[in-house]
């Protein structure tokens, strides 16, 4: 639809209130009416487009910055697959309102880190929306390359991540971020291939009550019954998670 | 007086110190309480004939107490355990699944775990609502607290208010697949039910057989103070529940499988479930709800969010055959 695209395109365009398009004309066959859908179509293609302009604008600020925040992509990758090195985390794929909270959570100091704080501060309400929209679009995690080769460390991971350990309540990492860790919108963040690091120093944080920004505190309330070997462990797991190792 | 007079005279003749007469009685007593308890105990172990004290979706045992395993250790009666307040309950932990045995019986186990774990794949046709028996039963029917398998196997034949017969372990599982599974139940027989019976006495393994283990069905609470109430649990329900089970309890659905149950509705456990009594449920998400902070409501929290739950709509009775 040429229409749409070029309305996609204009600047400001997705600030714009969804309009509300009017009823189809009964008989086509007058003008005027035949006018009237036309530009009613016209609308109604705008208002699917605003959508496609957000990603549009966050795929621009990932890529290039803008209004003072650098490119998202130094750092988070050229497809938002995260740094595995640097422990930068993976943003594509991941859930939409997680992502705009997290950025709120770090421009109003309830989430706290050097190098995210002053970024998110510079970004703008309408850019955070974008950006969580755009990576929120990319393809999330997918198994590639060979799976971890079976080890004592694996099986411990696996066994945290699916099932828990009840003798000091602590529930499976799944139960909650979803059956293989794909995430489980709005609240709960996918954790599947997400760099050992990040996921490392997460879950230190919240056991140090560093990182406190969980609903109910039900994050915390998992990372303080984790000892190290554990947490290394599941974060090791949940780079490359597979269930190759899954009894049947 | 006269008792301070003889013992300093005591004292001083230095020959004989009064004081060994506190440590000799002392000794006696602490031989003869190691000698009496244990005995008393032996003597109590057949069930008490009070079942009705124990709720009816209860297993119709009272809590009788057993001196058979070595860790035997005092229950603190702490508010949320008065039901149990003096019995003497028993330590276990169920063997670790690496534990499993990898011989026919073993896959009967396994088939057991899975059923318990995934009942809508492999009980499917027993099922009539989305839930599976994991929901329930915490950690593949290990978590204490949480009416656990390993605490429930030894405790069958059991005598049970709500059909009034003896029940043995088969007719225990069938009630939950009628009622709380809102289906109809395998035959003893069968696959399935065989399954999970093997699974149950594999978890199990090395308890005592007839005698209440710590951390068996859900740890019942004491009365409220103030009546249970929908409008105040509905409040309960919103700030602590909704997240997980959304605000209309209908459960959170991923690729098929439910990641959060839905508590009310169709797809729910029905109104003869031992889950629809307030009790229950009120001592069910005490112990365990949210999922990973359980004890962090109160109990007046949990007997509202209880009472919400029961003012809501789920399938009949299929005993009485309408809605309760
Ligand atoms: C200088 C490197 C850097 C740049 C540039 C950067 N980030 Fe980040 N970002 C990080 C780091 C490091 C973290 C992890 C923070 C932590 O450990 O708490 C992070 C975390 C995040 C998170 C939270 C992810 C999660 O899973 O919780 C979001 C969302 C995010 N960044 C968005 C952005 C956006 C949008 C941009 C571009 C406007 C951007 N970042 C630019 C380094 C960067
Ligand atoms: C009771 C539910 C629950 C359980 C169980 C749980 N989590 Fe979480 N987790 C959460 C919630 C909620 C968040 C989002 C926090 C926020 O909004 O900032 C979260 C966030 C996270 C994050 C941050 C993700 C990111 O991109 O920044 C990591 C890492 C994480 N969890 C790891 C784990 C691991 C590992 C386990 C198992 C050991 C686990 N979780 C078990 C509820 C849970
Ligand atoms: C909706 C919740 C729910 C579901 C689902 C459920 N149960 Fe139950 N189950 C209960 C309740 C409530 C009790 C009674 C606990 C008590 O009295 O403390 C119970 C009791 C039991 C007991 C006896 C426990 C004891 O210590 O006496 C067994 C065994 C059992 N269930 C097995 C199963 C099996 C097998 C399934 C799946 C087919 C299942 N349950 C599904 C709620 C549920
Ligand atoms: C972090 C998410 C989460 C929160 C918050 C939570 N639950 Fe649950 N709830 C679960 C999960 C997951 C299960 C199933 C447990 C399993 O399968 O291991 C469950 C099971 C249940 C069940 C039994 C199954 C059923 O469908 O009836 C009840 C009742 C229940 N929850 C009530 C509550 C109440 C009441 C609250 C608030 C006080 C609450 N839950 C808060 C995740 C949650």
């Amino acid at each position: 639809m040429p229409l749409s695209f070029i309305v996609a395109w204009m600047p400001g365009s997705r600030n714009r209130v969804l309009p509300r398009p009017p009823h189809l004309p009964a008989r086509a066959t007058d003008f005027r009416s035949l006018l009237a859908g036309v530009v009613s179509i016209a609308w109604g293609a705008t208002g699917a487009s605003l959508a496609h302009a957000d990603r549009l604008a966050g795929a621009t600020l990932a890529q290039q910055g803008g209004g003072g925040a650098p490119a998202c992509m130094t750092c988070h990758g050229a497809t938002g697959e995260g740094q595995a090195a640097a422990g930068f985390p993976r943003l594509a794929g991941q859930g939409q309102a997680y992502l705009l909270k997290q950025l709120q959570a770090f421009a109003d100091g309830t989430r706290k880190n050097p190098q995210m704080a002053p970024i998110a501060r510079s970004l703008s309400a309408a850019q955070m929306r974008d950006a969580a929209d755009y990576y929120a679009s990319l393809p999330g995690w997918k198994q590639a390359g060979a799976p971890h080769t079976p080890s004592a460390q694996y099986t411990q991971g696996l066994k945290i991540v699916t099932e828990g350990d009840w003798s000091k309540e602590m529930p499976a990492c799944f139960a909650c971020h979803g059956i293989a860790g794909e995430g489980v919108p709005p609240h709960f963040p996918a954790l599947a291939g997400q760099p050992t690091a990040y996921t490392q120093t997460q879950l230190s944080a919240w056991r140090a009550a560093q990182r406190t920004n969980d609903p109910l505190g039900l994050m915390q309330a998992v990372a303080e019954k984790m000892s190290d070997a554990e947490i290394a462990a599941v974060s090791r797991y949940l780079e490359n998670p597979s269930r190759a190792g899954k009894e049947k | 007086m006269s008792f301070r007079t003889w013992y300093k005279s005591q004292k001083q003749t230095r020959k004989f110190h009064p004081g060994w007469i506190v440590i000799a009685v002392g000794g006696v007593l602490v031989v003869a309480g190691i000698i009496a308890i244990p005995a008393t105990l032996v003597a109590e172990t057949a069930p008490p004939p009070a079942a009705a004290a124990s709720p009816p979706a209860a297993s119709g045992h009272g809590k009788a107490p057993g001196a058979a395993m070595p860790k035997v250790i005092e229950q603190t009666p702490g508010p949320a355990r008065l039901r149990n307040a003096k019995t003497i309950q028993v330590d276990f932990s169920p063997p670790p699944d690496e534990a499993m045995p990898t011989d026919e019986f073993g896959k009967a186990v396994r088939l057991g775990k899975d059923i318990f774990t995934d009942t809508q794949t492999y009980a499917r046709q027993y099922v009539g609502n989305k839930l599976n028996c994991v929901n329930c039963h915490l950690g593949a029917g290990r978590k204490a607290d949480s009416a656990p398998l390993w605490a429930a196997y030894g405790m069958f034949p059991a005598y049970r208010d709500k059909n009034k017969h003896v029940n043995t372990y088969e007719e225990r599982l069938a009630g939950c697949f009628r009622f709380s599974m809102n289906g109809k139940a395998p035959a003893p027989d069968s696959k399935e039910m065989v399954a999970l019976v093997s699974y149950s006495y594999w978890l199990a393994k090395g308890a005592p057989l007839g005698v209440e283990l710590k951390g068996r069905g859900y740890p019942q609470l004491a009365e409220p103070s103030q009546k249970p109430d929908a409008v105040r649990g509905k409040q309960v329900f919103e700030a602590n529940c909704a997240l997980c089970h959304g605000v209309d309890g209908q459960g959170t659905e991923m690729s098929g499988r439910y990641v959060f149950p839905p508590l009310w509705g169709k797809n729910s456990f029905n109104g003869g479930a031992g889950m629809s009594k307030v009790k229950n449920a009120a001592a069910f998400v005490h112990a365990n709800m949210p999922l990973g902070k359980g004890n962090s409501l109160s109990e007046q929290e949990a007997w509202d969010v209880a009472q919400y739950l029961d003012s809501k709509p789920r399938p009949p009775d299929p005993r009485k055959g309408k809605s309760s």
